[in-house]
């Protein structure tokens, strides 16, 4: 049997905004299918307020779902899709234009009503089909990728717009991604996953700043990798001797145990150069300037790559140079060790 | 529609800046290429299909020749006979009514087969078009197989199994849930079964050509919006495959309407309908102008029902919006 999801248990908290952060293929959208009722669990239940929904039909469950492709009803104007789902749960009619009127007003789409879904644009289905979720008033509301669709603009105004719906409606967000980036900007807490189970979960500067496993911290923003041997360890903290010889501390995930050799993360952002020595000693190879930082490509004595990133300030200190030898100052509490 | 889509074409011509003159006769030009173009769908069209209505609508005010054929003299005999009866003895006139028996029994029937095609076919698009892409292909060979045989083979066939001695009547009365044979075959359910059998591929394959293209993704978005399955059929999967669901109702009410071989042999000859009695005015009844105007009754009688439905069609439409 081949398992999309394996062993996962994941606590998600009232009015919190969770988002699930995996590739594709990592069984993040399967999760969601799982609460949204499209697909039944073979083992195991879902839980939604203490009682078990698992096997409960999608439209008895109080949850909604924001698709990637919207699904939109073509064949109904803007008024309508919103309204579809007060309608099914038997609303007067009375009290279904009040709530349509108010998401409509919610999403700034007042002036559209009446206009069928095809004649409207990308980013204006994408607040229609918020507002068809959030009218009904579902305890949870499921969003599946919803902003891939959007050109990076609209996309960077709709992650806004989420917070504000999320934070306005008070209710509870999982939201789906694959992208780091919407991860760690939108979330209250990022559940991070592979391969059908949950690596870790934490808010977004726990997972970016301790990320507890090598996948994560490679899959989530730029890291560099040294190999170190323990010096000594107790609790979540331990000393290690990089390659240079140098002993610096760092900080373990939770309930790892490591003797001998284990692989450390260090951000680029957490380390700086210095032309009068560091914890490690490299040479410049490459130096690209992005405007709000520059990235030092750089080879250590050991022959590891290792990139250092500063950001560019109006005083900042002298520019280095390429084939420069210079030394690695690593911040305080920059060294994660990881699991393999 | 036509003023709209005619604007571009004079607004390109202004672009080109040609004198007015010489962009009036290019566009003359390309006219009268394009008619000389589509003078053979002309020919077509008018040998095919307007030249015989043509002849039809003649030869039905002409006198009913002896022997059959026509006499070239106008009457409107033709016409008339088409709703009142001419008594052989005293001449006295009184309304047809087993002309108007037949015209019901044909519309009564042509209707009850399309709804019953309709409501076996629904269901066969929707599983064909729910079935993994590669198997789908089989299934809808599967339905246009009957299309191979003729015809008349396919109607023996039926007749086989709803005789007195067929396959139902031997097998219901194996089972001891009746104690004589049903008097099927001969009735005016015959032929209906005759005919929604023979029909049924073509009302599955407009609605299946419908139901592809719909997004199988907005029955999950009903689900999740508390619709049960009846409501998501009746909301969301009806309306989006209501063009199929007309054509395919259109495509088994016309020919329904003027069949001739199913209710020929499954009716057993007395229970007629509009194409055997217009086919008995050319054969037996040597009335060629009858049957001329019966023929013509019954295209307008087909213009009129697709004119009903489609209105209704575009009424409920609207009435949603």
């Amino acid at each position: 049997m081949v398992r999309a999801l394996d062993q996962v248990s994941v606590v998600i908290r009232k009015n919190e905004f969770f988002t699930l952060l995996g590739p594709s293929g990592c069984g993040k959208t399967t999760l969601l299918r799982l609460i949204a009722g499209f697909e039944q669990p073979s083992e195991g239940d879902i839980l939604l307020d203490g009682s078990p929904i698992g096997h409960l039909p999608p439209y008895q469950r109080p949850v909604n779902t924001v698709f990637q492709s919207y699904a939109l009803f073509p064949h109904m104007t803007v008024a309508q899709n919103i309204g579809f789902g007060l309608e099914m749960l038997g609303k007067p009619k009375a009290e279904v234009e009040e709530t349509v009127a108010a998401m409509l007003k919610l999403v700034r789409m007042e002036e559209l009503s009446d206009r069928r879904t095809d004649q409207i644009s990308g980013g204006q289905q994408q607040r229609v089909a918020l507002a068809r979720a959030l009218a009904p008033r579902p305890k949870v509301l499921l969003l599946d990728e919803p902003l891939s669709a959007l050109d990076y603009k609209l996309r960077k105004d709709m992650q806004i717009e989420l917070k504000r719906l999320q934070h306005e409606t008070g209710i509870t967000f999982i939201f789906v991604t694959h992208d780091q980036e919407e991860a760690l900007t939108m979330s209250d807490r990022v559940a991070v996953m592979s391969r059908g189970k949950i690596l870790q979960v934490g808010s977004p500067r726990q997972i970016y700043d301790h990320p507890a496993e090598r996948f994560i911290a490679d899959f989530i923003g730029d890291t560099n990798f040294l190999a170190a041997e323990v010096v000594s360890a107790e609790g979540r903290r331990a000393v290690l001797r990089l390659s240079s010889g140098r002993e610096v501390a760092a900080d373990l995930p939770e309930g790892m145990t490591v003797n001998g050799k284990v692989t450390a993360a260090i951000r680029p952002e957490h380390a700086s150069l210095s032309a009068e020595g560091g914890d490690l000693q490299g040479t410049v190879e490459n130096i690209v300037y992005f405007g709000t930082d520059t990235h030092y490509h750089l080879r250590l004595a050991d022959g590891v790559a290792f990139v250092v990133r500063h950001q560019n300030l109006r005083d900042s200190a002298e520019a280095f140079r390429a084939e420069q030898p210079v030394g690695i100052v690593l911040k305080t509490d920059a060294v994660q060790v990881l699991r393999d | 529609m036509t003023a709209l889509s005619q604007t571009p074409s004079s607004e390109r011509a202004a672009g080109n800046e040609a004198p007015g003159a010489l962009a009036e006769a290019a566009r003359r030009a390309e006219v009268r290429k394009n008619l000389l173009l589509t003078t053979p769908a002309l020919i077509v069209l008018f040998c095919a299909a307007s030249g015989p209505l043509l002849i039809m609508l003649v030869y039905s005010f002409l006198k009913a020749g002896n022997y059959g054929g026509v006499e070239w003299s106008i009457s409107s005999d033709g016409w008339a006979n088409v709703l009142l009866h001419r008594d052989i003895f005293d001449d006295t006139l009184s309304i047809a009514d087993a002309h108007l028996t037949i015209f019901w029994r044909s519309v009564k029937l042509s209707i009850m087969t399309t709804l019953v095609a309709l409501i076996l076919g629904f269901p066969t698009a929707y599983f064909i078009a729910t079935r993994p892409a590669e198997s789908r292909n089989l299934w809808l060979f599967l339905i246009t197989v009957p299309f191979w045989t003729n015809l008349l083979i396919r109607t023996f066939a039926i007749m086989e199994v709803i005789r007195n001695q067929g396959l139902i009547n031997t097998a219901l009365m194996a089972m001891g849930m009746i104690e004589e044979p049903l008097q099927i075959l001969f009735t005016d359910v015959a032929i209906m079964l005759g005919m929604t059998y023979v029909y049924l591929p073509l009302m599955v394959l407009p609605i299946y050509a419908s139901m592809e293209k719909f997004d199988f993704r907005l029955v999950e978005a009903g689900y999740d919006l508390y619709a049960t399955r009846y409501r998501v059929l009746r909301r969301i999967i009806l309306p989006l495959v209501k063009p199929g669901i007309v054509a395919g109702s259109i495509l088994v009410f016309i020919p329904s309407l003027g069949a001739y071989v199913t209710p020929r042999i499954l009716g057993g000859g007395k229970n007629m309908m509009l194409g055997n009695l217009i086919s008995l005015q050319f054969g037996q009844g040597r009335n060629w102008p009858l049957g001329a105007a019966l023929s013509l009754t019954l295209l307008a009688v087909v213009m009129a029902a697709l004119l009903v439905y489609v209105r209704s069609i575009g009424k409920s439409e609207s009435g949603r919006d």
